[in-house]
């Protein structure tokens, strides 16, 4: 007996369950948060029928459920929500919309194939099954990067959380995770979490970040630390932790242009906890087993101008695809993502357009040394209405006003100048369907200038 | 009164606690951390040793081919992750070349087959990522990696299904001899009350600490040399192809060095160095011991990649001034199993097979258990083959929800870990028996779940639940507790 959840009522399906969902679904969405829920309403919007959200948490919403905080929707409602009532606003909106939704459940594997990708399956509700589907949306999220990758010294003392599993413990489990508390790096989750630490009734003593520059929104910067009077030491890291059973002390030393500390500046701080906010990983493993190339530069899938991947069908969107910095990017993007997949799923039918595809020519962005990556990494123009939106992050921050430029050999296809822009603030521009019209190669070089 | 106390739970305390559950004898497994395998057993290379590396005339060279062919057979019978991995010796010079035709003789001598030594070239067609300037390498078949922790916790959960006592959480103080028996003065680690243990026999096994038990009946025979080792653990996904079998450069006095293998869980570790420590409870890395094994680790594969690496820990190994294992009778009814240093790990079935024939010549009666019951199996969800998952998962519901995603743990392997001889008590216990927070996330996704289990399982408060040793604690209090504030 197996139960999916369609429109908010529980449908019982049979014993059968595994032959009757073999090829149920059209589009089969991966991750019920704010990316999923978007590409999986779109692709609806878009005239998709057999629709199925597979979400691992027990509710749809995915992080956003843990964000309490104000600050989601600005750009796509143009009201400030926090981050349960953005979620909510897309859950309500499945309501009528005959999209299947099975939460508490796990995507093992994909296997990809040209008569539709399958997918196995498994929760404690709907057991263990094998799914196909015409479309798969990847919007699996992405994970937190740990004490492990970034090599910090000391015990291993308890007390010791990336800054998003203190979120869950607090926000979501009711439960203090410390008292006296210092962040490691200035990561948007980690400055959140410094004034929730405050509120609930923690001291936080400082945020640490090893760069010169903030890595979170300046908003939050000064929301989330100088209006709680949280010091914030950049060019510093954590060296050493100290602790048996919990963290009692950590050493905190500056360091050079090289990273490495700076004998002498050792402060010692005498706290419970740490927070790690180190950097979030797109969590591919899944696009991994299907074979999906990759771009190492974002740790995601290298996609196409609507989001799909070197796999015919197989799309990705939100922080699977590259880390965002906000929500309302990510709803837009996926939205994207699910109309891309309605239109392969409806355009299948008509095999002349299916052979006029393979083998499309396309455009790759390519990057200098000022910029650390775009998406799409690669667009094919046909397919371009009248313009496309290319995602970037630059390298380094630039406190004076710059252009981006895109070149065609030596010439410029399009300039866009920026006041300000620092790796912590992902940056966008919109190329015209006019401009990519005119490209004589198949390359477009993206990089960082002085104003002339 | 116990016929026999064994003082330490980790791989040597294990295995003699299995070897002597086989006999009708009353046995406590006595340990001062609250769970088995908690010192030098959890945090070392995770290796099955060929025997290549120790003298012949050592304790070390006598029990280690033994050792390796109980290990495997144990890891089959109590189903412990393992594999038989080989592994390679890498000389970079004629020097070093010499060295291994020393190990090949001496590892004839200690009993090794299949030794062979071969050219640097031949080497990269088996391990296409090792140096270049590797000219030669000692091919040492028989041996292979384990998952140590596991190893030693299915011996000690088939000892206590066979009547041995665990007694964890419990700090031997003092310890003297009363006529005809041991008296034992011990703390009680959490809750600081005393107690005393009595037994006929005493079995030191106490690690790292071994000398100092030994010294509460006779006079001082040998030192502890703490030594520290510190090491990487790379994701295997992230990370790539980089080694089928373990890599060791030539031995040195300093010990077998920087080595690189594979794990049973599909990463690799990179590890360790040898550090003199005085502090033998201090498990911290640091950042000098880590750019040291990096730049080691990478003269063996140039293209290691430790931007992949998920964990890094640090063990702190039993060396001592005697310079092998110091198995003795050392006073009455009192047998040391102590300073047992690499390759202590593979040689602990000997080394219980030793202890168990000291006893026997100390008078102990030994007497067949006849309802002994061996043999172990843990169903991991990964290993259940595709065809049979949809059926499992529709028997038992519990394994088809996946509570580690980054590796595949299900809720049903971890409330089949709380269920067993020696339930788990933290989230590390958890993660030990059942895998979870292994992966790339360390625990980031999963520890709040584990903990819930855990909670909901044995009926305790989260409150109260430690991510590893005793007071560990995760959580200080619920939020809005005005006794949680600081401000």
């Amino acid at each position: 007996m197996s139960v999916v959840e369609t429109n908010g009522k529980q449908t019982v399906l049979d014993g059968m369950v595994a032959i009757e969902m073999l090829d149920k679904y059209e589009l089969i969405v991966i991750g019920g948060g704010p990316a999923g829920l978007s590409a999986a309403l779109s692709a609806r919007e878009h005239g998709l029928k057999r629709i199925l959200i597979v979400e691992r948490d027990v509710d749809l919403g995915g992080i956003r459920n843990q964000c309490i905080h104000n600050g989601f929707g600005l750009h796509y409602f143009g009201e400030e929500l926090t981050g349960p009532e953005y979620a909510a606003k897309f859950v309500d909106r499945l309501e009528g919309q005959s999209i299947d939704v099975l939460c508490d459940a796990m995507v093992l594997e994909i296997i990809p194939g040209e008569d539709g990708h399958v997918l196995r399956l498994m929760s404690m509700e709907a057991g263990y099954c094998t799914v196909r589907s015409r479309a798969i949306v990847l919007a699996m999220g992405c994970r937190e990067r740990t004490r492990g990758a970034i090599q910090i010294p000391g015990t291993r003392a308890a007390g010791i959380f990336t800054a998003g599993t203190a979120q869950r413990y607090v926000n979501i489990e009711g439960y203090m995770v410390g008292r006296r508390v210092i962040i490691l790096g200035s990561g948007d989750i980690g400055l959140i979490m410094a004034r929730r630490m405050v509120l609930e009734g923690a001291k936080v003593l400082a945020c640490v970040e090893i760069m010169p520059y903030p890595g979170g929104l300046a908003r939050n910067i000064v929301q989330c630390l100088q209006d709680f009077d949280v010091p914030l030491y950049l060019s510093h890291t954590i060296t050493k932790i100290e602790g048996k059973e919990r963290v009692e002390k950590v050493t905190v030393q500056e360091v050079n242009d090289r990273f490495e500390p700076i004998e002498g500046t050792e402060k010692v701080f005498d706290v419970d906890t740490v927070l790690l906010s180190v950097g979030l990983i797109p969590e591919n493993e899944l696009s991994h087993v299907a074979g999906v190339e990759m771009d190492a530069k974002t740790s995601g899938p290298i996609v196409f101008e609507n989001g799909e991947t070197s796999i015919p069908g197989i799309f990705a969107c939100g922080n699977v695809l590259h880390v965002h910095d906000l929500v309302d990017f990510v709803t837009t993007e996926s939205e994207g993502a699910g109309r891309a997949a309605a239109e392969y799923v409806l355009r299948q039918e008509d095999t002349t357009h299916v052979r006029m595809c393979e083998n499309e020519s396309y455009i790759s962005l390519v990057i200098d040394e000022s910029v650390a990556y775009t998406v799409p990494q690669r667009i094919r123009v046909l397919r371009i209405d009248d313009g496309v939106r290319v995602f970037f992050r630059v390298k380094a921050p630039h406190k004076t006003p710059k252009r981006i430029v895109f070149r065609d050999g030596e010439r410029i296809v399009a300039s866009f100048r920026r006041p300000y822009m620092t790796p912590g603030e992902m940056e966008h521009v919109t190329l015209q369907r006019a401009e990519l019209d005119n490209v004589s190669g198949n390359e477009l070089l993206i990089s960082v200038e002085e104003i002339r | 009164m116990f016929d026999v106390a064994i003082i330490g739970a980790g791989v040597v305390g294990c295995a003699v606690a299995y070897e002597l559950s086989q006999y009708e004898l009353r046995v406590a497994l006595i340990e001062k951390e609250n769970d088995v395998a908690m010192g030098a057993s959890r945090a070392n290379t995770a290796i099955i040793h060929g025997g290549y590396d120790p003298e012949p005339h050592t304790m070390m060279g006598k029990l280690n081919v033994e050792g390796m062919h109980r290990c495997f057979e144990l890891c089959e019978e109590l189903d412990v992750e393992h594999k038989k991995t080989g592994s390679w010796v890498v000389a970079f010079d004629e020097e070093q070349r010499v060295t291994l035709q020393m190990l090949l003789v001496q590892g004839i001598a200690n009993g090794c087959e299949g030794l062979d030594i071969l050219e640097g070239d031949v080497v990269r067609l088996q391990e296409p990522n090792l140096s270049d300037e590797i000219v030669a390498a000692l091919w040492v078949p028989e041996s292979g990696v384990l998952n140590p922790w596991e190893f030693a916790l299915a011996m000690a959960e088939v000892a206590v299904r066979n009547g041995v006592i665990f007694m964890p959480n419990t700090d031997v103080r003092d310890l003297s001899w009363r006529e005809d028996h041991y008296e034992m003065g011990a703390r009680v680690v959490c809750s600081g009350d005393e107690t005393t243990i009595r037994a006929r026999h005493v079995i030191n096994a106490a690690g790292v600490e071994s000398d100092r038990i030994h010294n509460m009946v006779a006079p001082p025979a040998f030192e502890i040399v703490p030594t520290r080792g510190e090491y990487y653990i790379l994701d295997g996904t992230a990370a790539g192809h980089v080694v089928r079998s373990v890599v060791f450069p030539c031995p040195t006095r300093a010990g077998k060095g920087v080595t690189i293998s594979p794990t049973i869980h599909g990463d690799y570790l990179v590890g360790p160095n040898a550090e003199v420590i005085d502090d033998r409870t201090d498990t911290s890395v640091t950042r000098s011991a880590l750019l040291d094994i990096a730049d080691k680790a990478r003269r063996v594969v140039p293209d290691l990649d430790l931007r992949t690496s998920i964990r890094n820990f640090a063990g702190v190994r039993s060396n001592s001034t005697y310079g092998d294992f110091f198995i003795e009778k050392s006073a009455t009814n009192f047998i040391d199993l102590a300073a047992i240093k690499s390759p202590g790990l593979t040689c602990a079935p000997a080394i219980a097979r030793v202890a168990r024939k000291m006893l026997c010549e100390e008078g102990i009666p030994m007497e067949r258990r006849v309802l002994w019951r061996g043999g172990r199996r843990v169903i991991r969800f990964k290993e259940i083959p595709e065809e049979e998952r949809a059926a499992f998962v529709r028997a038992h519901p519990l394994y088809g929800r996946v509570i580690c995603r980054c590796e595949t743990i299900t809720e049903g392997e971890i409330v089949a870990a709380m269920k067993r001889e020696i339930p788990p008590v933290s989230i590390d216990g958890v993660k030990r028996r059942a895998g979870t927070g292994m992966g790339r996330c360390q625990g980031g996704f999963c520890g709040p779940r584990v903990l819930e289990i855990i909670a909901r399982e044995s009926g305790r408060d989260p409150l109260c639940i430690e991510e590893d040793g005793c007071g560990s604690f995760m959580l200080i209090g619920e939020t809005k507790d005005p006794t949680c504030r600081e401000i």
